[in-house]
């Protein structure tokens, strides 16, 4: 048991460049769950206390910022995150398609992860292509005018990377 | 001096008052929700909306300063109009189960409805539906019942500074609560309650322990005693119509002779004991040189507050238990033996003006007589509850005295209820102890305040330096400076409370005011009282309190002894912020 | 015209390839149709000609023109070549760079004429265009050097050099600009109330939280002219007297990010930035701030929690953030177009400004043009111009050719305009008599296929989700109008519905905390103004006379494009098209809405669920 223990606590030890950076700065907390997230791809509760520990900031402070902020992930992500833009312009041209496609192709709706753990699917507020509408960002690479025949070549090439 | 108008009248005020003030200054009652003045001023539930000529929306009355010349309109249509369609709003996400809630009649969302007349609910509309969080002993969480105030949150940011609640989530569904909106014992809650007595619904309420006790009162194989907290005397009152702070110690007595309990002690005779304990703690401390401040340890709030936030100070706290746990180890050792009872045929019933004291009883640790020393708890509003149940108004009842063994306390003893009153009390002895000589002077009124004091004591050839911290918040400043190095005592007296436990998480909740240091004021009128009884008693210090004296002589051999150290000393644990214990709730 | 054809076929065949440089689109969506990987043909098909390094291929930001991407502009003579693929890149090394021919195919054409349009000035779309703010935007990289042999930082150079804070403050407030944000407050009134204000630190922000969906004008200003950005900003912290300046972008622009933070090393290099700018006593430097997904955040009050890493919740004002903002202290907050303003203002003074736009609205807009129409992407015009020219003039009008029904300007605190205002001149005053905002320039056209109860809808839905859940107004109301809009979209709604749609609209418009819920009503307002039939079509007929609503998108055939062919009804499984005299008609009652006839009607005739099957296709 002591084992596991330890190798949990070691789960995070590359925080400490974040802890190293941040800790007693003020005004910090955002960039420091950002970089948090970006090296384990999700905020655990574990991933959450640990930070609430090393950096001093109370718990309930860092779950407000976490729940309160969309890019927040506070579940794993598949290994190809989609992101389906809901700006207005996708909307209007076909955005719930391509949520319907997914949802009947892939059983995949907004907020959840494929079986396998390969795809995720989240909704993001525009991201400013609205000619290319209707887009989808994976990553921070972003596909212009997808249909669902475009959207299954995507998933393709992701699913096999 | 500003000059505007409001409502068609002229009003004056100093530069900075709020809109708000203004219009009370002219018998104008704008109503508010949120606001809590000099503790939350978030401006977010909206029902204290007015109209200012030329701006082009409505404003929130309590943070908008008055500016001169401004044009103000309180009472127009549109703004009722507007005053009652935000009521419905907060209806419309809210249980309608007024007739079954336990702040019916007390509530500020329920009186603003009856006083905007709102008759015709919002039709349909979702309801946030949360999950009750009553894990823990002391605190029940429903948060379909919040209003998203803030009060909690701020009380307990800024003046307990344990920093539990915030604001989680957006939107429709943004609610206050806990980190990951989890339960409170997950987190370093130290269960004093003040979230209760600021929330002006029944989103937060205490653990009622009131069926536990009916029961165990309704049970012939029980012997239930009751021992009731020095506060507890001067704070019933107001809530039978005597003024704040009424001491009305004689009818409370009265009062649970008919509730049905065999035996009617004081708490305060614990108070004395701890004392002596105490005290005597102080002098080997003082004789080993230290460790250096000794805290008290009668506030369990404050204790679990070293424990989880100051964890490398425990062993400064006080080991002595509080007076509730002294008391009910006493109840079931020296009490049983004199009485001839079996501990366990024993119920012994707390009043007391908290909720952390539920938690307390439950420690692990405070099973001195080989079973749980204390059964269960009331706070000061199950117990009026209770009286309110049983027909028992104490305007009518007689004056009766507590029973003996452990029912005669000195004033020191009484003076537990009030902030800075443990320290005096402890003073009381130390000095007599140190100096040899009779204290002529009994009150220390540099330590008996409303805010982190300090005070230096010549007493013999020792020169103590000893402080009193209000509130939690004030002991972290104080523990910090400590730390640093910047600050240094003998004895430090912490409650988690403000006033003391005349102002703790189990009192009545006074909503007369949107005054934040008017209500720590009308909860400090509350010590009025026990001030009173110190002064009237003939014996004010816990080592001349004969009762203690004997329990002493024919029980506990001398004080700090090893039947004493057994029975009323404990240890502390340094604990993890996020560990979340899990305390199997009784009721 | 031909003259200039002739002409520029002799230019383009006199240029030898050394001469010449090719200038990518790289705004994103011209990256979004994948001009990276063109870009990487043109490299290799160069240096299989050997001519790597000597014909420079260069990344601009977004050009504007998105419908045409992803775009190539071929230097000296400027000639843009649209929509290419990877072996039209090949084609283009091959033929015009190497052989001196124009490939007319990939050359633009004009909708009406169909006449070739070789540059970017030869197009209608930009011809109406008056380019200020996006005066650099897809014409140089976006790099320091381009920038500053563009005049880049001269207007910095000139301020630290000659004029004294109040000069500046006195420049900016003569030439009449207004926040191009959303709000219109004077930019200079502003600087002057925070340089005013007492306190010793004082912070300056730049606003880059574009958070309204369909406008993406700032995120083009930050990608494809970062520079001017942090000039805009520099001086404004000269102006204000700010030490420390935060650039707030959104997590949604990571380009932006990052043309950001290397545009503000290139300017700490050049002692542009940080401690004694150009040896001048001046100190000033940037921070960029990275949103993390809020549109409150765009809201003063709320940025400025963020800013201090906290939730977006917007506090009440007063205090403005001039007096007490980041930390307390007296800030500054100017959106990205402003700040892009603030430099060509300086070097070319405020009557130069003054002299374009109206009266109260001085200078040029950008609008984000997107939706149904031609030419989507990026137009700046001066203030004033009508939505008519924009959509028609500049934009070629509704695509395919069908019927203009709104346009919707400023987003979600926006409104819906009708065919009534397509003369109505865009500027801050009309647009809100109209019912509507300018707010930061977002402009999406819509055809008769968009529901514009649907529109309000959406509009709701997304100010309901971006609530901060803080003011009870927002919070419950924002629910509770979507809840209605929702019943109505899907049939249930009474007219009971619609009085109580208004008046809580009017409650969240008067008692909410922040601008997101005071103007969060303002779809719903501005479409029950203007489009109240459609509102009453659901509600009393049980129809959505465009389609969309998919409770009550039954199928119709549409009269006038009807040519009474038939196959509809061949193609009917239930027998529910129904001849009539001059038409079809659809039995609702029996219609099962398997979209068969709508897949099938050659004409687009037939209205109804058809999106799914286009979808994918």
């Amino acid at each position: 048991m002591k084992q596991t223990a330890a190798r949990k606590q070691d789960e995070f030890h590359e925080l400490a460049s974040i802890v190293k950076k941040y800790r007693g700065r003020e005004g910090v907390l955002i960039q420091a769950l950002q970089e948090a997230q970006e090296m384990y791809g999700f905020l655990s509760r574990e991933l959450l206390i640990r930070l609430a520990y090393e950096l001093d900031v109370p718990l309930s402070e860092i779950y407000s910022v976490v729940s309160f902020y969309a890019l927040f992930k506070t579940e794993p992500v598949g290994r190809c995150h989609m992101e389906v833009c809901g700006g207005t312009a996708c909307y209007v041209n076909g955005m719930r398609d391509l949520l319907e496609y997914l949802e009947e192709e892939y059983s995949l709706r907004p907020g959840e992860v494929t079986g396998d753990g390969k795809f995720s699917l989240s909704t993001v507020n525009c991201v400013g292509a609205c000619s290319a509408s209707p887009v989808v960002k994976i990553g921070e690479e972003v596909f212009g005018e997808i249909t669902g025949r475009r959207l299954k070549q995507l998933l393709e090439r992701y699913g096999n990377e | 001096m500003i000059n505007l108008t409001i409502d068609n009248q002229q009003v004056r005020v100093e530069e900075g008052a709020s809109v708000l003030e203004a219009s009370r200054k002219l018998g104008i009652d704008i109503p508010t929700l949120c606001y809590l003045k000099g503790l939350n001023e978030p401006a977010s539930c909206r029902v204290c909306v007015v109209r200012v000529q030329g701006r082009p929306t409505f404003d929130a009355a309590c943070v908008l300063p008055a500016e001169e010349g401004m044009v103000v309109h309180t009472n127009t249509p549109e703004v009722l109009a507007a005053r009652k369609q935000i009521l419905e709003l907060f209806l419309s996400d809210h249980p309608f189960e007024c007739l079954t809630c336990e702040r019916s009649l007390n509530c500020e969302l329920q009186r603003l409805a009856k006083r905007y007349g709102i008759r015709d609910p919002y039709p349909g509309g979702e309801r946030n539906r949360f999950r009750i969080d009553d894990l823990s002993p002391s605190v029940v969480r429903e948060p379909d019942k919040c209003v998203r105030c803030r009060r909690c949150v701020a009380v307990c940011e800024e003046f307990i500074t344990a920093d539990i609640y915030r604001m989680n989530d957006r939107s429709f569904q943004a609610v206050v609560g806990p980190a990951f909106n989890g339960s409170l014992t997950e987190t370093p809650c130290i269960y004093c309650g003040q979230c209760i007595t600021v929330c002006p619904t029944a989103a937060l309420r205490e653990k009622d322990s009131s069926a536990l006790v009916w029961e165990a009162l309704a049970d012939p194989k029980r012997h239930v005693v009751v021992q009731t907290a020095p506060a507890i005397r001067s704070s019933i009152s107001e809530e039978f119509g005597f003024p704040v702070g009424t001491p009305v110690e004689g009818q409370m007595v009265a009062a649970l002779r008919r509730l049905g309990f065999d035996r009617v002690f004081d708490d305060c005779f614990g108070a004395d004991v701890c004392v002596m304990e105490e005290a005597t703690e102080f002098m080997e401390r003082l004789k080993k040189g230290g460790p250096f401040p000794q805290f008290t340890s009668c506030c369990p709030s404050w204790v679990l507050f070293c424990e989880k936030f100051y964890p490398q100070m425990v062993d400064n706290l006080s080991d002595v238990k509080s007076p509730q746990q002294i008391f009910g180890a006493l109840a079931k050792t020296y009490y049983a033996r004199q009485a001839g009872l079996d501990p366990a045929q024993i119920f012994v019933v707390s009043v007391m003006p908290c909720v952390s004291k539920k938690y307390e009883l439950l420690r692990p640790e405070m099973k001195a007589s080989g079973v749980q020393d204390v059964d269960a708890e009331l706070s000061t509003r199950e117990f009026v509850q209770m009286l309110h149940q049983a027909g028992l108004d104490l305007k009518k009842l007689p004056k009766e005295k507590f029973d003996s063994p452990m029912g005669s306390a000195s004033g020191a003893g009484i003076l537990f209820g009030a902030t800075g009153g443990v320290l005096e009390a402890a003073l009381r002895t130390v000095y007599e102890w140190l100096s040899g000589k009779p204290l002529k002077r009994l009150e220390f009124e540099e330590v008996r305040s409303r805010e982190f004091k300090e005070a230096l004591i010549n007493a013999g050839d020792h020169e103590l330096r000893v402080a009193v911290a209000r509130g939690t918040g004030a002991a972290r400043r104080l523990l910090d400076q400590v730390l640093e190095g910047k600050k240094d005592y003998h004895f430090v007296e912490v409650m988690a409370c403000p006033g003391g436990c005349v102002g703790g998480g189990g009192q009545p909740i006074y909503t007369e005011t949107s005054d934040w240091n008017e209500q720590v004021s009308h909860r400090v009128k509350r010590a009025a009282g026990l001030f009173e009884l110190d002064r009237s008693k003939e014996c004010r210090k816990s080592h001349e309190n004969a009762a203690v004296l004997k329990l002493y002589e024919d029980y506990l051999g001398r004080p700090g002894g090893q039947l004493a150290r057994k029975l009323l000393h404990s240890h502390h644990i340094r604990r993890k912020l996020y560990a979340g214990e899990s305390l199997a709730s009784k009721a | 015209m031909n003259d200039v054809v002739e002409s520029l076929d002799e230019l383009v065949a006199r240029i030898k390839p050394e001469e010449r440089h090719l200038l990518f689109c790289g705004g994103v969506p011209c990256l979004s149709m994948g001009c990276r990987k063109v870009r990487e043909a043109v490299l290799r098909e160069l240096k299989e000609h050997n001519l790597t390094g000597k014909v420079k291929v260069l990344e601009a930001g977004c050009i504007g023109n998105c419908k045409l991407g992803p775009t190539l502009i071929v230097y000296p003579e400027g000639v843009i070549y649209r929509k290419i693929n990877e072996e039209n890149a090949r084609e283009i090394v091959r033929e015009h760079i190497l052989g001196g021919k124009l490939l007319e195919h990939l050359l633009y054409r004009d909708d009406s004429t169909s006449e070739v349009r070789h540059r970017r000035e030869d197009m209608p779309f930009y011809r109406g265009q008056k380019r200020l703010v996006l005066r650099n935007c897809g014409v140089i990289p976006p790099d320091i050097d381009a920038y500053m042999s563009n005049q880049g930082y001269a207007a910095l150079a000139k301020v630290l050099t000659e004029l004294t804070p109040e000069d500046v403050i006195e420049q900016v407030s003569r030439s009449g600009l207004r926040g191009r944000g959303g709000g219109g407050f004077p930019t200079g009134r502003k600087w002057q109330a925070a340089r005013a204000a007492e306190g010793t630190e004082k912070y300056v922000i730049c606003n880059g939280d574009e958070g309204d969906p369909g406008a993406f004008m700032d995120r083009s200003i930050m990608e494809g002219d970062p520079h001017s950005v942090l000039e805009g900003l520099t001086l404004a912290g000269y102006a204000v007297g700010a030490g420390q300046g935060y650039i707030y972008v959104r997590a949604e622009y990571p380009l932006a990010v990052r043309r950001l933070e290397t545009a503000i090393g290139e300017a700490r290099k050049a002692c542009l930035l940080g401690d004694d700018i150009l040896k001048q006593g001046f100190s000033f430097d940037v921070e960029i701030r990275v949103g993390a997904g809020a549109f409150v955040c765009g809201e003063e009050t709320a940025l400025i929690s963020s800013v201090e890493g906290t939730r977006g919740d917007p506090h009440p004002r007063p205090p403005y953030p001039a007096e007490k903002g980041v930390w307390g202290s007296p800030t500054v907050i100017n959106n990205v177009e402003t700040l892009a303003n603030i430099p060509p203002i300086i070097l070319n003074g405020a009557d130069w400004f003054g002299a374009v736009g109206t009266e109260k609205s001085k200078g040029t807009k950008v609008f984000a043009l997107a939706g149904k129409v031609k030419h989507s992407g990026l137009v700046e015009v001066p203030m004033g111009t009508t939505l008519r020219e924009v959509i028609f003039d500049i934009a070629g009008g509704v695509a395919d050719n069908r019927r203009f029904k709104a346009a919707q300007t400023g987003g979600p605190s926006g409104g819906c305009l009708s065919e009534e205002h397509l003369d109505l001149p865009l500027d801050y005053e009309s647009l809100r008599e109209a019912g509507s905002i300018i707010g930061s320039g977002g402009l999406i056209v819509m055809d008769e296929d968009t529901c514009m109860v649907d529109v309000a809808r959406f509009f709701s839905n997304f100010n309901y989700q971006e609530s901060c859940g803080k003011c009870t107004t927002c919070r419950i109301g924002t629910r509770r109008m979507l809840e209605i809009l929702e019943k109505i979209t899907s049939g249930e709604g009474g007219e009971a519905d619609l009085d109580r749609l208004e008046s809580l609209a009017g409650l969240i418009k008067s008692a909410s905390l922040c601008g997101l819920g005071r103007t969060a009503p303002t779809p719903v307002l501005s479409t029950l103004r203007h489009f109240r039939a459609e509102y009453l079509a659901h509600i009393r007929d049980k129809r959505c006379p465009a389609g969309v609503c998919p409770g009550l998108a039954r199928h119709a055939i549409l009269e006038e494009r009807c040519r009474v062919c038939g196959i509809c009804r061949n193609v009917c499984p239930v027998g529910a098209v129904i001849k009539e005299d001059k038409s079809y008609r659809i039995d609702p009652d029996k219609c099962v809405d398997c979209a068969r006839c709508a897949q099938e009607c050659p004409f687009g005739a037939i209205r109804g669920r058809k999106r799914k099957e286009q979808a994918k296709a």
